[in-house]
């Protein structure tokens, strides 16, 4: 058993529905040409007051929940923005792994590249867990194994899904861009083809980038 | 041969190869950046020594950071923001990339410019580190928004690993009722499917209504797809898109026309194409639409209250309802604003601006509103100046700006203070969305005009204003 098959730690309930990426990461926090020091901004407004004092009151805030691993969302977690700053952060934030019953289609992409879980259940079992974490005194604890594919929390054990592709991303930490380039000879042939029976297509941008005249609309 | 969806022709004819059941290396027509998603998959580039594979496919712009005001030479006074504009520039230089950079006079929003130069085509994939690259299906174009890493693998192999969507089609038939526009149905069917309505789909549009709608509200329609959840929209081209991007690709060759009008007949759905989900909507029953809360789905007719939740949706609605500082069974309209502002990628085009001035002509912002227009791109601002909307905007009191994203998402100096009420022409109501404790109520460019005019929330209709 490898570490990178199992996330195991604290989970925080946050089941907020449709928490999108300009609240998981707002726009203050966008002005970066690297990836660094977005834990800062990582639910800034959920975190902190108008102020930008701590609230003692919010989950990830409190100090039970100080070493929280994974997250116990609503549905539809991470939609809106492309924004992958909002997953840099999460991650920087100790965070290793989202359940929800849903996720935004290009956070899911995001969270997935770059090796932060985005777990499926269904709502009922999202549902169940948030419940045995809010019916304890102390943060419940969850447990995933990558490799088997198995959640287990407290009293429940689920199975969950996720594509041979992603799991083996987990597992095996695939160079996505390296895997691609492997494909470099398929691309460039595919290209010239491409080109052959749609010409208007090549150099598109920069051709019309050069002949630009204030256009009448 | 099987029946195809206009969506799998798209993706067949850029599949470079399949990897599995789900996933295919999917080809990139055109890749546009902006300053903001692009950088650290530049320097993902950099320090490896790879190449960009081909930079002839790819633009950028300076877009989301850009300040507005109305200066004749615009300088980003933020350090942070400043460097991002110079590193993209930086970046664009090195591997030879076009850029529309700050103060280029055709500088604007990468969905604004891109096509009104005539760079998307039918058929064409387009990827952007954006959401709302969805926009391009109104040219029959499969457009979708990616994050940074694979804003780097397009960049590395002109490719993408991409994961197929399902289809859904969403038929509409009947004439926009007077006053209503694309927002509104836009806004009506995200109220009506939910949020994540259509996540994992790309949506074909299709109806009467459709055919019907100039290309710019086809923009405005497929660019709100996306906050459905849509992976993309798509509406098949016709005549008029055609002569759209003819009129703008310049670069076309007259044999290029020929061939390529050869193609783009095909690209439809075929008749017994299936779905695997279809929705049917009415035009006849859109109204003036305006969002309450803090999703794009919380939205009602301005002639509508403010619903009371149903058990499952209690918690979100009071949460956004607490934001908004609203409660249930209110009437929106007659709500006073604060702030009006008109422009985005989801409105910040030429016609989206004659409309705000048939509502404006002869009117004056009310007293109590600061009111701004943003248009989409410098052309669009030079088009508006020489039409005399941008004179009509100014003597009715509107602030007449400089190109950007700018309010939409407040990444630019341009952020509302906490509880100002702004009415709104772009595409999300998010908590903070325009500044932390702002309230943005999402509607049509001719219902922000009239809320400016009046300085309330307003029935555009009351205002005696025909969209014919």
């Amino acid at each position: 058993m490898t570490d990178s098959s199992l996330i195991s730690g604290i989970a925080a309930p946050l089941g907020i529905a449709n928490l999108d990426t300009d609240q998981i990461m707002p726009k203050q926090f966008l002005r970066g040409i690297d990836k660094s020091g977005l834990d800062q901004g990582v639910l800034w407004d959920l975190r902190h007051d108008k102020r930008g004092q701590i609230l003692a009151d919010f989950v990830l805030n409190m100090p039970e929940y100080a070493d929280t691993k994974i997250l116990l969302a609503g549905p539809n977690f991470g939609c809106g923005s492309s924004r992958e700053h909002a997953v840099w952060g999460l991650q920087q934030f100790g965070i290793q792994a989202v359940i929800a019953s849903s996720f935004g289609e290009i956070f899911y992409s995001n969270a997935m590249n770059n090796g932060l879980l985005a777990l499926i259940l269904p709502q009922k079992d999202v549902d169940k867990m948030m419940h045995q974490s809010s019916d304890n005194s102390i943060p419940l604890k969850i447990e995933i194994n990558i490799r088997t594919l198995e959640i287990h929390s407290s009293n429940i054990t689920l199975s969950f899904n996720m594509s041979d592709r992603h799991q083996r991303m987990f597992l095996e930490g695939l160079d996505m861009i390296g895997a691609s380039l492997k494909f470099k000879e398929d691309i460039t042939a595919f290209s010239h083809r491409h080109w052959a029976q749609q010409p208007w297509v090549r150099d598109v941008a920069a051709r019309t980038k050069l002949n630009l005249i204030l256009p009448s609309l | 041969m099987k029946s195809k969806t206009l969506y799998r022709k798209l993706v067949d004819s850029n599949t470079v190869a399949v990897l599995d059941a789900q996933n295919v290396l999917l080809f990139c027509d055109l890749h546009l950046m902006n300053e903001y998603t692009s950088p650290q998959a530049f320097t993902g580039l950099n320090v490896l020594d790879r190449k960009v594979a081909m930079p002839g496919q790819s633009v950028a712009t300076v877009s989301h950071i850009i300040p507005t005001s109305p200066d004749a030479h615009r300088v980003i006074q933020d350090p942070s923001s400043a460097l991002q504009a110079r590193n993209l520039k930086h970046n664009c230089e090195r591997h030879e990339i076009p850029l529309f950079d700050t103060n280029d006079e055709l500088q604007g929003i990468e969905h604004i410019i891109a096509p009104e130069h005539g760079m998307i085509r039918p058929g064409m994939v387009v990827m952007c580190g954006d959401s709302h690259t969805t926009t391009y299906g109104a040219l029959g174009a499969l457009g979708f928004g990616i994050g940074t890493s694979e804003v780097e693998h397009v960049l590395a192999t002109q490719t993408l690993v991409y994961r197929l969507a399902q289809d859904m089609r969403i038929h509409v038939d009947g004439k926009l009722p007077v006053g209503t526009t694309s927002k509104d149905l836009i806004l009506m069917i995200i109220s009506k499917i939910g949020a994540q309505g259509a996540r994992g789909f790309v949506v074909e549009f299709c109806g009467n209504t459709i055919d019907d709608m100039s290309i710019e509200s086809r923009f405005t329609l497929c660019n709100m797809a996306v906050e459905a959840g849509a992976r993309g929209a798509l509406i098949a081209p016709d005549d008029k898109a055609i002569e759209y991007v003819f009129a703008r690709a310049t670069d076309m060759t007259l044999d290029h026309r020929e061939k390529a009008l050869e193609y783009w007949e095909t690209l439809r759905s075929d008749m017994d194409a299936e779905f695997e989900m279809k929705y049917k909507f009415d035009a006849r029953e859109v109204a003036p639409y305006v969002t309450w809360g803090t999703s794009p789905d919380q939205a009602i007719p301005v002639t509508g209250c403010v619903p009371v939740a149903d058990e499952w949706q209690r918690e979100s609605t009071e949460k956004a309802l607490n934001y908004t500082w609203l409660k249930e069974n209110m009437t929106l309209e007659g709500l006073p604003v604060q702030h009006v502002f008109i422009g985005s990628c989801t409105n910040g085009r030429i016609e989206d601006l004659r409309e705000v001035a048939s509502v404006v002509r002869g009117r004056r912002v009310n007293s109590r509103v600061r009111a701004m227009v943003v248009p989409g791109s410098g052309a669009v601002r030079a088009q508006a100046e020489s039409e005399g909307i941008a004179r009509i905007l100014k003597e009715a009191g509107f602030e007449w700006r400089k190109p950007g994203c700018s309010m939409c998402l407040a990444m630019n100096d341009d952020v509302l203070e906490p509880g100002i009420r702004c009415a709104s022409t772009t595409n999300r109501n998010f908590e903070g969305r325009q500044g932390r404790g702002a309230i943005t109520h999402l509607m049509s460019p001719a219902m922000a005009a009239a809320a400016a005019i009046t300085g309330h929330i307003t029935d555009v209709r009351k205002l005696g204003v025909s969209n014919d």
